[in-house]
């Protein structure tokens, strides 16, 4: 049962923004916990060394350039994804409907490339996708912007929600599609490659990097400098304080929960033309929720997800790894990434507050 | 349609009712308090695999398994495993004040990671995807009222249920009597609504959110365990069908406007729509796969399951925008409490 602990035996308070190297030396500090209640979970449930299991990981992430190469992909996709986030968390919109607007985006695309895959060229076919694909993933998420801007309507709901209505959307279509009755659509234009990404200097995923970094930069002078990014930290800090200062808040809202919508269906896009060349319901794949994580960690910061995903990638790629090497079930990574985002999270508040008596636990051993 | 039909639909929709209203009655305790918890998904999760894991290792440890014992052991185990979760998170949301939506994902997707991690090692061990059996106890969970289950017709929609089905109503009547007429719910809701004043007037405010919590999380586990032993019948599938059955109670809080008592129609109403699929007469579905020239009446299917989903959302608007002072999510819904901050 709960312990309750009178607040005078413990003090907490809030302590001024620390250093940048000390906060970082927090988080440090709890990966290295994190890592080692995740060794001890690996011992007593398996009896394995965990030394090999971590060393196992690390290879299963940079073990052959290829390896490397789908490491980089996965972290370019997932940073594409949390970047999406920053302009709606910013302003304090919970859209938990990356899922769905990827989905949407990538539906959109795998649209493209079963009609006019092998009959318009591909650089327009490109531009053209890419720039449907986000209208739709904007769209997507223009009903629960409207509704949070005029009704303070949930938006925490109405986004998951719509994930599930854009799951159904892609199961109609994969039926529709499939001809073959098998409800998938398999790999779309296998021999002709109509609409695939080409190879970019020489790399078979150079073009989704360069996507990704172009909307990264692209978001961090958007939130940083522009003055609508500023409008949107405003109405993140204070609503009060946004309308006495004069902006429109049901504007803003919309505007940055279309640019988030919008973003998604590209990353959708990216998925299905620039990665897995098909769709189904499992192309988002859960990575609309784990951005939600990697953006709040990054504090919306789009170069601070650059780290934390790659971070995550990697620490799922190895999990990966560790499940066939050592007949694992792949849902290790899972329990492990749960493990050590817990750390991290609880980590911010020895950054935030300070202590002044002996506080032993930093976490519930969970195993 | 005829009525064979008709009952069918309705006790399927009661069922699947039972596993949301379950999740529902817990989540509204932890929001009456002030915490939005988003893992209810993972923590149904952890319900549902500690009782399957528990009787597992009990029917497979006993020579001769009590149904009985089984079932009291379940129930503490999917008790205990998932009030650990609410502990977690209230260690994190209110001691540590991280921000609740963040870590209510982070206790799904951990949640889901060993619930298919454990699941899927018990799979393995007892030979392969759908092999795993816990009879005993999960006859001891489906077993139906003596004498009463015997009517046939329209009163086996109410009659013909494992026990836990009306033990579910039963807690949403307790939930809704606890928080509106007792001093202790009272209590647990003002500090849901206002922290600050509820400090002020004496209340133990970071108590009652722990215990709001683990309380809210173990019935929540409770909506697991009826899952495994009674909905899919005692065993595991690695589908996290369980983790989209947990958003949905998650917008049945909504859509009972906090009432815990509404969430024994809304959720069975959930379930009629979840189910319409299978039941939506053939010639309407006819009707429009011609009008959408399609090759095959079965895809409509995939649009129909759309409807509880779609069913949230219009309740979410109609709610938002009638804005009625009683219908409204706790003024602190989501927020930390911190005393020096106020």
């Amino acid at each position: 049962m709960a312990e309750h602990t009178r607040e005078p035996l413990i003090r907490v308070r809030k302590k001024d923004e620390p250093a940048l190297l000390q906060k970082a030396a927090v988080i440090l500090a709890a990966v290295v916990c994190a890592l080692l209640v995740s060794a001890l979970f690996i011992y007593f449930v398996t009896k394995l060394d965990p030394i090999s299991v971590y060393t196992s990981m690390v290879k299963g992430a940079f073990g052959t350039s290829r390896r490397t190469w789908i490491t980089i992909r996965d972290t370019c996709l997932l940073l594409l994804i949390s970047v999406s986030l920053a302009p709606a968390f910013r302003m304090r919109f919970w859209n938990c409907g990356a899922e769905g607007q990827i989905l949407i985006g990538g539906l959109t695309t795998a649209a493209f490339m079963i009609y006019w895959g092998n009959k318009v060229p591909t650089a327009v076919l490109l531009l053209l996708m890419a720039a449907v694909s986000a209208l739709a993933g904007a769209l997507w998420s223009y009903l629960p912007a409207a509704f949070k801007a005029k009704y303070d309507t949930n938006e925490t709901l109405f986004t998951l929600m719509m994930n599930y209505v854009a799951i159904q959307f892609v199961e109609f279509f994969v039926d529709f599609w499939d001809k073959k009755r098998s409800h998938s659509v398999g790999v779309i234009n296998m021999n002709t490659q109509g609409g695939w990404f080409p190879q970019v200097g020489g790399m078979q995923y150079g073009l989704n990097v360069l996507i990704v970094i172009i909307v990264t930069v692209f978001i961090y002078v958007y939130m940083k400098y522009s003055k609508h990014g500023y409008e949107g930290a405003v109405v993140g800090e204070s609503v009060a304080t946004a309308k006495y200062a004069g902006i429109n808040v049901p504007k803003v809202i919309r505007r940055n929960v279309l640019l988030s919508g919008a973003i998604a269906g590209l990353a959708g896009f990216v998925e299905v033309a620039g990665i897995s060349h098909t769709i189904s319901k499992e192309t988002a794949g859960g990575r609309g929720f784990t951005a939600i994580i990697v953006c709040w960690l990054a504090k919306f910061n789009p170069l601070a997800m650059v780290i934390i995903s790659a971070f995550i990638v990697f620490l799922s790629k190895g999990a990966s790894q560790i499940s066939s090497d050592f007949g694992l079930n792949e849902y290790a990574s899972n329990i492990i990434t749960g493990i050590i985002l817990f750390f991290i999270l609880s980590a911010e508040f020895f950054n935030s507050y300070s202590i002044s008596f002996g506080h032993a636990r930093k976490e519930e051993p969970e195993a | 349609m005829s009525t064979a039909q008709i009952i069918s639909w309705f006790v399927a929709a009661i069922t699947f009712g039972t596993v949301i209203m379950y999740g529902c009655i817990g989540e509204t305790i932890n929001q009456k308090a002030g915490g939005l918890n988003l893992g209810v998904p993972g923590i149904m999760q952890i319900g549902g695999i500690a009782a399957l894991a528990s009787a597992f290792i009990y029917e497979s440890s006993a020579a001769a398994p009590s149904p009985a014992a089984g079932m009291i052991i379940t129930l503490l185990a999917a008790l205990a495993a998932s009030a650990l979760g609410g502990l977690l998170y209230a260690f994190l949301t209110v001691t540590l004040k991280v921000n609740q939506n963040v870590t209510g994902l982070t206790l799904t997707i951990f949640g889901t990671g060993i619930a298919n991690f454990f699941g899927g090692n018990m799979m393995k061990l007892s030979g392969g995807v759908g092999t795993i059996s816990v009879a005993a106890t999960s006859g001891a969970f489906r077993t139906k009222l003596p004498v009463l289950s015997g009517i046939s017709g329209y009163g086996s929609i109410i009659f013909s249920h494992g026990w836990m089905v009306y033990l579910a109503v039963i807690m949403a009547f307790a939930a809704s009597y606890f928080l509106t007429r007792t001093r202790t719910g009272l209590n647990l809701r003002s500090v849901g609504e206002n922290p600050a004043t509820a400090d002020a007037a004496g209340i133990n405010v970071t108590r009652y959110k722990y215990l709001a919590a683990v309380i809210g999380c173990a019935i929540c586990g409770l909506g697991g365990l009826f899952y495994v032993m009674d909905y899919i019948q005692g065993t595991w599938a690695n589908d996290s069908a369980i983790e989209a059955l947990g958003w949905l109670a998650v917008a049945l809080v909504i859509f009972t406007s906090w009432k815990p008592r509404n969430a024994i129609w809304g959720a069975y109403l959930f379930g009629l729509c979840y189910w319409a699929y299978v039941y939506i007469p053939i010639g309407i579905s006819r009707y429009l796969a011609m009008k959408l020239k399609l090759e095959n009446v079965t895809y409509m299917q995939n649009l129909y399951k759309m409807l509880p989903y779609l069913v949230t959302i219009v309740v979410l608007c109609v709610v938002s925008r009638r804005r009625k002072r009683e219908n409204q999510a706790p003024s602190s819904l989501g927020q930390s409490y911190f005393r020096e901050e106020r």
